[in-house]
């Protein structure tokens, strides 16, 4: 388990120390610093072991946060847990920042004393935890307010209080995707696969059970089997496959396992719900045709085409293209038709920015680049062209099919709620070779 | 160099190097540098031409940037152009880059090369200054290539500004250093010699430096500058602090040339010319006077640089070893600074007093500062002191005061750093053994030494004093009284307890009459620390206690109740196990006769030299024990136990009367004074022969070879007489490969199928020690894919009289004709041997005897009756004819002798299976003998015909 957590700022100097074991020192905030922050490497594995201790360490901007342990944790977990610490900090004072830290100093250990408890992680529900770690300090308490805290700690669902009402019945839901891709220079898919999150802001009234269906393969091929068979025939790619998923606390496993159903009591506020994976029929929201010609050995031409590979009807956004140049570059000169680009020396790339883009458009921009003759051998490495955007749709092909709510007890039904759906999908590592 | 002046300031170059201070994290300064360097690359690419200003900002921008530990993979090209520059600033910096950027493309090469050439050819003294720096910074063969004879020229120039000078001789040294087949002095050498005597003292201390380095190359072509290093010398001693007004450093006049001039004269011996020694003499005594005068000043400077020349005189005076009044007057300035409360002080004080206590002269007055060293082991607080004031103690030693010293090191060693204590522990052993008149006192002092650090007590050690109290007899009772009553200790080492059970096993007679120390009190003493032992020495252990039956036959039933139980009798150590049987055997078959006679008393031993002695040389270099001392141990150490003159006990007649068999645990006898192949030691080389060889080595021609005298570094041909050395090695696996008056050369050899151990004995003939003895195996030509033969490293020190070991693993892969090469290098006494044998390893050494029926056989050798694979060859005799002798070698050669298998019984069948990694190879052989034309038919078949045309060719010469 998790011996201790420290958090440093850029330059080392430590900031947070929470110590939850005796089994570490406290040299071992030193020697994070001096093995990982000082170290001159550039690249820095997430798992350090110095010693005999292992870190485990996040970096948020200029912040290091770090877990600590001299036994063999689950990596993966300890992982999960800096990022929900991460969540939970942003949650309760914004940007984490040195200032932030150091404003919130006290909140901070606070919190900690909280979500982790001799190094076992505990409730780390930034709802849950809002209610009884407060920044103006603890509100004058009914008792019975006391003892809903005292039961929602101790009871079964630790995520959701009893006693919430809403005036109007709302349900937020996000799809929200990041594609990633890699593709050889004449257009073949080498690896591509759609990580997914589906995150909900509830706000409804009493103890609601929910149920939220997708069209998951798996539950569309045994419904069809049950009878509407043409239903899957019909629209072709109707449902997708998920090749693995997580879900949130309050999703009842058990149900999921044998009926494959996702039902569930939702916390208030804002969560995940579910998070997946997919690597079959993905939809690729932009090619990248890269055109590299070498003229010489102080010249090189770069022409690279985009095109928009959905619905003309969908906007794409914040697109940005980057394409690296040699490290001997000694001039650029870029012509682009639509957008903007610029050479940015300190990232050694040339940077295309596009706001908008419909589907089924293509874009070009070619550049002309001056090289200086190196006396060096090496050949350029041509890294690949990297891109970002956000589309309107999920790539993975996802839909939300249903989104029920009971709730027995008061007298709202499920056509009450209002519902909204939205969908995202991002880039993650979206790169062409060139 | 002229600081980078406020108005001549890059501003540029200062923004840069404040923005990366103020950058927050490393991606920021990357991303900074990265803008940086694309800046300079448009810049450097830039159509139009960059002034000079400019030039110089983006060079001291990449240096900076390089010296942040990126890569810099352009900008030389500025960098040559700035050497062009006629501005010093701009030329600075150029240089400054290519000294520590060299980039080896060649072109770059040549115009850095034309720069510089440039720079020298100019009268400017800080440009040829700027380019000498340039050439010593990098110092590359490249650089020594182009300018090795410019330089000296420059340097002995008499229109040769003096600064220039100075960077002239300091650069040759450098060049000199890496490339010194280049830096040709010849026509140079007495204009550099004369530089000594250059007005300049800057161009001196340069000059002093290279002539240094030169001299210890070639001594004699430099003799002239002793007269001239001992008159400046003089004129620097004699002269008043302020006369040398810039060289004086806190009123000491220029102290690091005269350090300097003094190590320059430990080059050489005292000078053979009256005035000039007397003058050198005179200086010293100077010296040395000077070193009681008060100091001029408190700073501590003053005294470093007084005492740096007071410690350089010394050696000087102890490398000439020749003025006893001088050593006499070191000896007692250095017993003053025994005391100086400055640690580094005493440290040297202590370091130079080692080598002042060997020199005869000063031994006496080194002795006179016992006390205080001794109070230095006790007090003092720095390790590396302590252990210095142990060397010396141990370098004053003499038989007057070794009682004292033993005492005081042994007293120390209770308390004594970990890291010293083995050392300590040889140190006391030897000065014990080396001093000893008394050997009570040697026997009580080693026994206290085992009592005190066990832990530490080398086996060597307690080797030693066995052999010693074996080889006097007047000490051994003594010896088995105090061994008993060390070992009554509740809680004794087991050193200890081996010592005991060896002396108790061998003397114990001597103290049975007493009743405290009866038969059974001494064996139940032994035995109550037997559980408490390792393997090897309750063997020992073990070996005491049937000694014991003999010497008193009323403990018999009781050592045999202990041997029968089943802790021993069922030891899970077979060497245990083994003895327990074999004594309890002997013990109950053997009468008391044939007892006596097997567990006779050990005869004493032969002399040889101290183990531990040569223990000590090897775990300090031969630096640390000067060499003198060495031999002085030795004789001494031979004195010591050289007692009687009956030397009779040889190894083998040690063993003779141990009813143990011989096994790697070797225990009483197994006083293994060196690696356990030196059992045999040189002078039994002929033993070596006897067994071995039927026919003597000598009477073969080839060893009669003189020393080789080809003695170039590449591996020398194979000696002409290898063929037959092979042959000689066809049917047998031991014997003596090769020998000649340096060198000997003995084989032992197992095979198993495929898989072979070759162990390689080198002896040194000689009493004088081989150095950088190496030895390669290969395998030449087309043999290297069907053998895989792998040496293990030789030690590269072969001690006179010493053998070594070395053992080569092979492995075959494929069927061969030819044999591996064995290159032997080494150097005896300066000049390199080399030479080169065949290893024997033939293809029959991979032999599988099959044995098989008389039908079997011809069946087999009908089926192998294709032409090719048969070999015959008809040949006369070469030896007599005798059947024993023949079936003798037919065995050798690894093949199944198949009796009853041929019709006619005069001949010969073997088969046999060689074993490859790639194949197995059957063969067949017959040899018909006919007695009365004294010829041979040998006929071979194999599976393969090459394979029989090889072992034909190769048994052909056997018969």
């Amino acid at each position: 388990m998790i011996g201790g957590l420290f958090i440093y700022n850029h330059k080392g100097e430590v900031l947070i120390s929470r110590v939850y074991r005796d089994d570490i020192g406290r040299n071992a905030v030193d020697a994070f610093r001096v093995n990982v922050i000082h170290a001159r490497q550039q690249v820095r594995s997430p798992v350090t072991n110095i010693a005999r201790t292992s870190f485990f360490h996040v970096k948020r901007s200029n912040i290091w946060l770090a877990a600590v342990t001299k036994q063999n944790v689950n990596a993966a977990m300890v992982f999960e847990f800096l990022y929900k610490m991460c969540d939970v900090m942003t949650a309760y004072f914004g940007k984490i920042s040195e200032e932030n830290i150091k404003n919130n100093f006290v909140l901070i250990y606070e919190l900690l004393d909280e979500i982790l408890d001799f190094g076992y992680p505990q409730n780390s529900e930034t709802g849950a935890l809002k209610t009884f770690i407060t920044q103006q300090g603890i509100k004058g308490q009914t008792k019975e307010e006391q003892s809903q805290i005292t039961s929602q700690v101790t009871g079964q669902i630790g995520w959701r209080r009893e006693g919430i009402k809403y005036r109007r019945n709302e349900l937020f839901l996000d799809v929200l995707e990041s594609v990633n891709l890699l593709m050889s220079p004449q257009g073949q898919v080498l690896s591509a696969h759609v990580s997914g999150r589906v995150v909900m802001k509830s706000y409804l009234s009493g103890m609601p059970e929910c149920k939220f269906g997708m069209n998951d393969k798996i539950v569309i091929d045994k419904q069809g089997k049950g009878g509407t068979t043409d239903d899957a025939g019909k629209s072709g790619k109707q449902s997708i496959a998920i090749d693995d998923c997580t879900f949130h606390q309050c999703v009842r496993l058990s149900k999921f396992d044998s009926e494959r159903s996702i039902s569930f009591i939702p916390p208030d506020g804002e969560y995940e719900l579910m998070r997946y994976r997919t690597t079959k029929d993905i939809i690729l929201p932009f090619r990248v045709i890269p055109l590299v010609r070498e003229v010489g050995r102080t010249k090189l031409e770069v022409k690279v085409v985009i095109k928009s590979n959905f619905k003309p009807s969908l906007l794409a956004q914040k697109i940005e293209v980057r394409i690296p140049t040699p490290l001997n570059t000694s001039g650029v000169q870029v012509i682009c038709m639509k957008g903007k680009a610029k050479y940015k020396a300190s990232e050694n790339a040339i940077v295309w920015k596009i706001k908008r883009m419909a589907g089924m458009k293509e874009s070009q921009i070619s550049a002309e680049i001056e090289l200086l003759p190196t006396n060096d051998k090496k050949k350029w490495a041509r890294p690949p062209i990297s891109m970002n955007f956000e589309v309107p749709f999920a790539p993975s092909g996802l839909k939300v099919r249903y989104l029920k709510v009971f709730e027995s007890k008061l007298n709202y039904s499920d056509h009450d709620v209002i519902k909204w759906v939205r969908y995202i999908g991002r880039s993650g590592i979206y790169e062409t070779r060139c | 160099m002229p600081a980078v002046s406020k108005g001549d300031g890059m501003r540029g170059l200062a923004v840069f190097i404040s923005d990366i201070r103020n950058c927050k994290s490393k991606e920021a300064e990357i991303k900074r540098i990265n803008k940086e360097l694309a800046n300079i690359r448009s810049k450097f690419k830039g159509d139009k031409a960059l002034d000079g200003y400019s030039k110089k900002k983006y060079v001291c921008k990449l240096l900076f940037i390089f010296l942040l530990g990126h890569d810099i993979d352009f900008g030389h090209m500025e960098a040559v152009n700035l050497l062009s520059s006629n501005k010093y600033t701009e030329k600075q910096i150029g240089y400054l880059f290519i000294s520590v950027l060299v980039n080896s493309n060649s072109e770059l090469i040549r115009l850095i090369n034309n720069a510089i050439k440039n720079d020298l050819s100019s009268r400017n003294p800080t440009f040829m200054c700027l380019a000498l720096h340039c050439i010593a910074n990098v110092g590359s063969r490249e650089m020594a290539e182009a300018f090795a004879g410019e330089i000296p020229r420059i340097l002995v120039a008499g229109d040769t500004m003096d600064s220039v000078k100075q960077s002239a001789a300091l650069c040759l040294l450098r060049l000199y250093k890496t490339s010194p087949d280049l830096v040709l002095m010849g026509e140079w050498t007495s204009r550099v010699v004369h530089l000594l005597n250059d007005q300049h003292m800057g161009v001196v201390t340069a000059a002093i430096s290279l002539i240094t380095c030169l001299s210890q190359k070639n001594p004699d072509e430099f003799k002239t500058c002793v007269s001239l290093a001992v008159s400046r010398l003089s004129r620097i001693v004699s002269s008043a602090s302020t006369d040398l007004q810039d060289y004086t450093y806190y009123f000491v006049p220029a102290p690091w040339l005269s350090c300097k001039l003094l190590r320059l004269l430990q080059c050489y011996p005292p000078p053979e010319d009256g005035a000039v020694k007397g003058r050198l003499v005179e200086c010293l005594e100077t010296i040395l006077n000077k070193a009681q005068e008060p100091p001029k000043s408190k700073k501590v400077q003053h005294s470093n640089a007084k005492n740096a020349i007071l410690f350089e005189a010394i050696s000087l005076i102890i490398h000439y070893d020749s003025e006893p009044n001088l050593l006499v007057r070191a000896c007692n300035q250095l017993g003053q600074f025994l005391q100086h409360r400055e640690t580094n002080l005493r440290y040297l004080a202590l370091e130079s007093m080692c080598t002042l206590a060997s020199s005869e002269f000063s031994h006496e007055a080194v002795k006179t500062h016992i006390e205080t060293v001794i109070n230095a082991l006790k007090t003092e607080r720095d390790v590396s002191v302590r252990q210095r004031a142990a060397d010396l103690l141990y370098a004053m030693c003499d038989r007057s005061n070794a009682k004292q010293i033993v005492a005081e090191m042994l007293s120390y060693l209770e308390t004594a750093d970990y890291s010293i204590r083995e050392e300590m522990v040889l140190k006391v052993a030897i000065l014990a053994e080396k001093y000893a008149v008394d050997y009570s006192w040697y026997v009580d002092t080693i026994l206290n030494l085992i009592r005190i650090a066990g832990d530490y007590v080398s086996e060597e050690v307690w080797y030693r004093v066995i052999q010693i109290v074996i080889n006097r007899d007047d000490v051994q009772g003594y010896a088995a009284k105090t061994v008993f009553e060390a070992l009554q200790a509740p809680a004794c080492h087991e050193n200890m307890v081996k010592v005991g059970g060896y002396i108790l096993g061998e003397f114990g007679n001597l103290i049975a009459g007493d009743p405290r120390s009866s038969p059974l009190v001494q064996f139940n003493l032994l035995h109550s620390k037997f559980h408490l032992c390792s393997v090897p020495t309750r063997a020992l252990l073990l070996s005491a206690y049937i000694k014991f039956i003999n010497l008193f036959p009323e403990t018999k039933s009781t050592i045999q109740e202990v041997l029968r139980s089943d802790s021993q009798i069922r030891n899970s150590d077979v060497e245990l196990q083994q003895r327990a049987v074999e004594y309890l055997k002997l013990s109950s078959i053997a009468s008391t006769d044939v007892l006596a006679t097997v567990l006779e008393e050990m005869p004493p031993f032969p002399e040889r030299e101290s183990s531990i002695l040569a223990k000590l040389k090897k775990k300090k270099g031969p630096g640390a024990v000067s060499v003198n001392e060495l031999e002085e141990g030795k004789r001494e150490g031979g004195e010591l136990n050289g007692g009687g003159g009956e030397r009779g006990g040889d190894n083998s007649t040690i063993a003779a009367s141990n009813a143990s068999t011989p096994s790697p645990s070797a225990d009483l006898l197994g006083l293994r004074t060196g690696p356990q192949v030196s059992a045999a030691p040189p002078s039994a080389g002929s033993l070596l022969v006897d067994v071995f060889s039927e026919a003597g080595v000598n009477d073969d021609g080839f060893l009669s070879s003189a020393p080789p005298s080809a003695v170039s570094e590449d591996a020398a041909p194979p000696l002409p007489e290898s063929n037959e050395l092979l042959n000689k090695f066809v049917c047998k696996n031991n014997g003596v490969l090769f020998e000649n008056q340096l060198l000997q050369i003995g084989i032992k050899s197992e095979y198993r199928q495929n898989l072979g151990r070759m162990y390689l004995f080198y002896g040194n003939k000689t009493s004088v020690q081989f150095v950088t003895f190496t030895t390669t195996v290969s395998c030449p030509g087309e043999l290297h894919p069907q053998l895989n033969v792998q040496a293990k490293p030789v030690e590269p020190l072969i001690e006179g009289g010493a053998q070594v070991q070395q053992v080569i693993n092979i492995e075959c892969l494929g069927d061969f004709c030819e044999a591996p090469l064995l290159n032997i290098k080494f150097r005896y006494g300066g000049a390199l041997q080399n030479l080169s044998l065949k290893l024997p390893v033939t293809i029959n050494k991979f032999f599988q005897p099959t044995e098989m029926a008389s039908h079997d056989f011809f069946q087999r050798w009908k089926q192998l009756s294709q032409p090719q694979q048969e070999a015959q060859k008809i040949f006369k005799a070469s030896h007599a004819m005798d059947t024993e002798v023949i079936k003798a070698k037919l065995l050798g050669l690894g093949m199944a002798l198949l009796e009853n298998v041929d019709p006619n019984p005069e001949n010969f069948v073997c088969a046999g299976v060689i074993q490859t990694k790639a194949q197995q190879v059957g063969s067949l052989l017959r040899l018909e003998p006919n007695a009365q034309a004294q010829m041979y038919r040998l006929t071979l078949r194999s599976s393969k015909d090459t394979v029989s045309k090889r072992l034909c060719e190769l048994l052909a010469e056997q018969f």
